[in-house]
């Protein structure tokens, strides 16, 4: 196979510029938000005493679960050795560090006391999920840069056994991530909609898709930037894929997922909450994340892949919709699930109607501020801004076919 | 002064930091110099010293008092031996009487009747019971049920949440850094969190803008020998409907009769162990 090249952005479009404008003014208005959030208190979000993660957790864990899909295109490479997915391996690594930092800002600036992350870093609790979540974080930043590492560096470039040591390495950390980051909820035997052992594959499934869908328009934006065709056509039917199997598997755990609490009678209330009854949960649910996250993108994608489809739209310009709607999806997936599953009172007498001052029995009601969707989207902007600064600095992205026109 | 303000140790005490020390772990778990123990002591002085200028009859009979049977001389850790626990007996419980939940909000400087019910502190609240088969109803406080095994320690990522040796579950509100994991971990919503910026709060329950807070069992009077303020409140009102004691000791009136009535524990079946027993529910 020929060798790749690869290649920094030297040739800036507006378009880049203003990207990055973007990204740099986001960031800072969603750092004025938490000053306001951090100076009045919790009280001027949504949250209170029954929805305790909001907005901001929402985006967090979205973008830390995205995080670690995002390394699949480098997995394929290394660990399955598919040498087409290789000029790609750089810019998922990327991707992976960049989302997964974004995530964790937001996470640590959501914190009742976001000054004594220092207390977060020195004092365990080895009990805690949560503590071995900060193992896991800063393990996946340290493992994916050494993979980088073996990737770029001149000399261990070289050394294919190094780069596929680290491969390996990284595969298995993401997937020990994932799960840690679903088992936050698998834990919680109170909460009746995350008491599940099948949040971690579901989470596994999910990442994957967001992972990959953000690598694809990441990588079609450098397309436009750099006026070169990145990947090829083969690539593109690939990706193609990748992401019909994601949406299907992601589609699966789901079913099984909610047919298996369905199955335990004393979860049968909570389920019907999230799937018939809860309002913007349940519309969450079954438009966000069932049809516009999963149903959509497979049909778009399929049909991309038939004569009719080809005729009518590039498989590029599908592959570019339907990751963009898997997103969409996994927002809504998210905000149903960690959202919806709080909202729904505890049970603390099964059978028995409960009320009180604390809004006991109830349903809670949360909408979403201002502040936290800001700090949210800063999240995003965050991991944008590294990759757009680090495409610039290194040469992560692969050189592609120049664009005829 | 705001305990989620300062340097470990110069609060009060009923954040559960001396609280903690006294438990025999870890005693400087923060960094808590010596210094901030000499400024403890001193602000304890200062504050005994005004307590004797402004009522002196008050504490001169404190004075006189001995030291009840139970208290934990203050050099003692806290230990094991000692299982504190509440029965609650809801028969006795009456129908909008609100007592238990004024008298902990008057001890540990939280505002009830709540005005916003969604976002303010509740450490105690009344909560009505009712059998939608019958329509029959009863109502009960509900607070931290101080759980033998709680979820709430052991998801905490810093170790703010802890269990003390004699079973009471605090939160360190040095160390809490508002994660609020432990509030999506609890069964019972007994947790609230801090939204708002704080005044005026109780030297032996220090309180601070976005941490974590919970019925502390009255830590402070217990381990001087005194009885959590809302069982104070409820015998004063005549009710008696709940019992504090020792749940280990078998001539404590408690463990009688947990060992005599058929008692329940809410959502024991969820393994949380809670030092909390109710009676007629
Ligand atoms: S009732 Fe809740 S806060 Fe209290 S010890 Fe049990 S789990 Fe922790
Ligand atoms: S909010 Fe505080 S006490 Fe609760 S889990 Fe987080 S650090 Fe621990």
């Amino acid at each position: 196979m020929a060798r790749i090249t690869f290649q920094k952005l030297d040739d800036h479009s507006p378009l880049f510029w203003g990207l990055l404008a973007l990204h740099a003014i986001v960031i800072a208005v969603g750092l004025g938000a938490v000053w306001y959030m951090e100076h009045h208190g919790h009280i001027v979000t949504g949250m209170n005493n029954a929805v305790v993660w909001g907005t901001p957790h929402v985006f967090a864990v979205f973008l830390i679960v995205a995080a670690s899909g995002a390394l699949n295109v480098a997995s394929i490479s290394s660990v399955f050795n598919r040498l087409a997915y290789k000029p790609f391996a750089r810019l998922s690594g990327l991707l992976a560090i960049a989302l997964l930092a974004g995530g964790l800002a937001v996470l640590v600036l959501d914190l009742g006391r976001p000054e004594r992350l220092t207390v977060a870093m020195t004092t365990y609790n080895f009990k805690s999920i949560f503590s071995w979540n900060i193992y896991l974080y800063t393990g996946f930043f340290a493992i994916v840069a050494v993979y980088l590492f073996t990737m770029m560096d001149r000399g261990a470039s070289k050394n294919p056994a190094l780069n596929k040591a680290a491969g390996w390495f990284a595969f298995v950390w993401r997937l020990a991530l994932t799960t840690g980051t679903g088992s936050i909820f698998g834990f919680l035997i109170a909460r009746e909609l995350y008491d599940s052992a099948l949040m971690a594959p579901l989470f596994i499934a999910a990442s994957f898709l967001y992972g990959l869908a953000f690598t694809v328009l990441v990588l079609f934006t450098m397309c436009r930037e750099t006026r070169q065709a990145l990947l090829s056509e083969e690539m593109v039917s690939s990706f193609r894929g990748l992401l019909v199997i994601f949406a299907l598997a992601v589609l699966y755990f789901t079913i099984v997922f909610h047919l298996t609490n369905l199955y335990a009678a004393e979860h049968w209330k909570a389920e019907m909450f999230i799937l018939r009854d809860g309002g913007i949960y349940t519309l969450l649910f079954w438009v966000g994340h069932i049809l516009v996250g999963l149903l959509m993108p497979t049909a778009i994608l399929l049909y991309a892949g038939t004569t009719s489809g080809k005729a009518m739209m590039s498989e590029r310009r599908a592959l570019t919709i339907a990751s963009v709607l898997a997103l969409i999806g996994g927002m809504s997936f998210m905000y149903s699930t960690i959202i919806g599953g709080q909202a729904y009172p505890l049970d603390l007498f099964p059978g028995k109607e409960v009320s009180s001052s604390f809004l006991d029995g109830q349903v809670s009601a949360y909408a979403p501020s201002l502040p936290e969707v800001l700090l949210g989207l800063a999240g995003v902007s965050i991991a944008m801004l590294i990759v757009g600064v680090a495409l610039k600095v290194m040469p992560f992205l692969p050189k592609g076919v120049e664009y005829d026109s | 002064m705001s305990c989620g303000d300062t340097k470990a140790g110069s609060c009060g005490g009923g954040c559960g930091c001396a609280s903690k020390a006294g438990a025999g772990e870890a005693l400087n778990l923060t960094g808590g110099s010596g210094v901030d123990a000499a400024r403890r002591f001193f602000l304890k002085s200062a504050s005994a010293f005004t307590t004797l200028a402004l009522a002196p009859g008050v504490t001169l009979m404190a004075f006189a008092e001995s030291t009840p049977a139970s208290a934990r001389p203050a050099d003692q850790p806290v230990s094991s031996k000692n299982r504190w626990g509440l029965l609650i007996d809801a028969g006795k419980c009456a129908d909008g009487c609100n007592d238990c939940v004024t008298a902990c909000s008057t001890e540990n400087g939280w505002a009830s009747p709540v005005k916003h019910p969604a976002t303010d502190a509740q450490w105690i609240r009344k909560l009505t019971v009712r059998d939608p088969k019958n329509g029959s109803s009863y109502s009960l406080p509900m607070m931290c049920q101080h759980c033998a095994e709680p979820p709430c320690v052991d998801v905490c990522p810093t170790g703010a949440s802890f269990k003390r040796a004699d079973g009471i579950v605090l939160v360190d509100r040095h160390i809490c850094i508002g994660c609020r994991y432990c509030m999506m971990a609890c069964p019972y919503k007994a947790r609230s969190f801090v939204h708002e910026p704080l005044h005026d709060q109780k030297e032996h329950a220090p309180r601070g803008k976005g941490c974590v807070e919970s019925c502390t069992m009255c830590v402070h009077r217990v381990d001087k020998g005194e009885t959590p303020a809302c069982v104070e409140a409820c015998a004063k009102a005549g009710h008696n409907a709940m019992i504090f004691g020792d749940l280990n000791d078998p001539s404590s009136e408690i463990a009688k009769r947990v060992a005599t009535y058929r008692t329940t524990r809410i959502r024991d079946d969820l393994g949380t162990d809670p030092g909390v027993y109710y009676q007629n529910i």
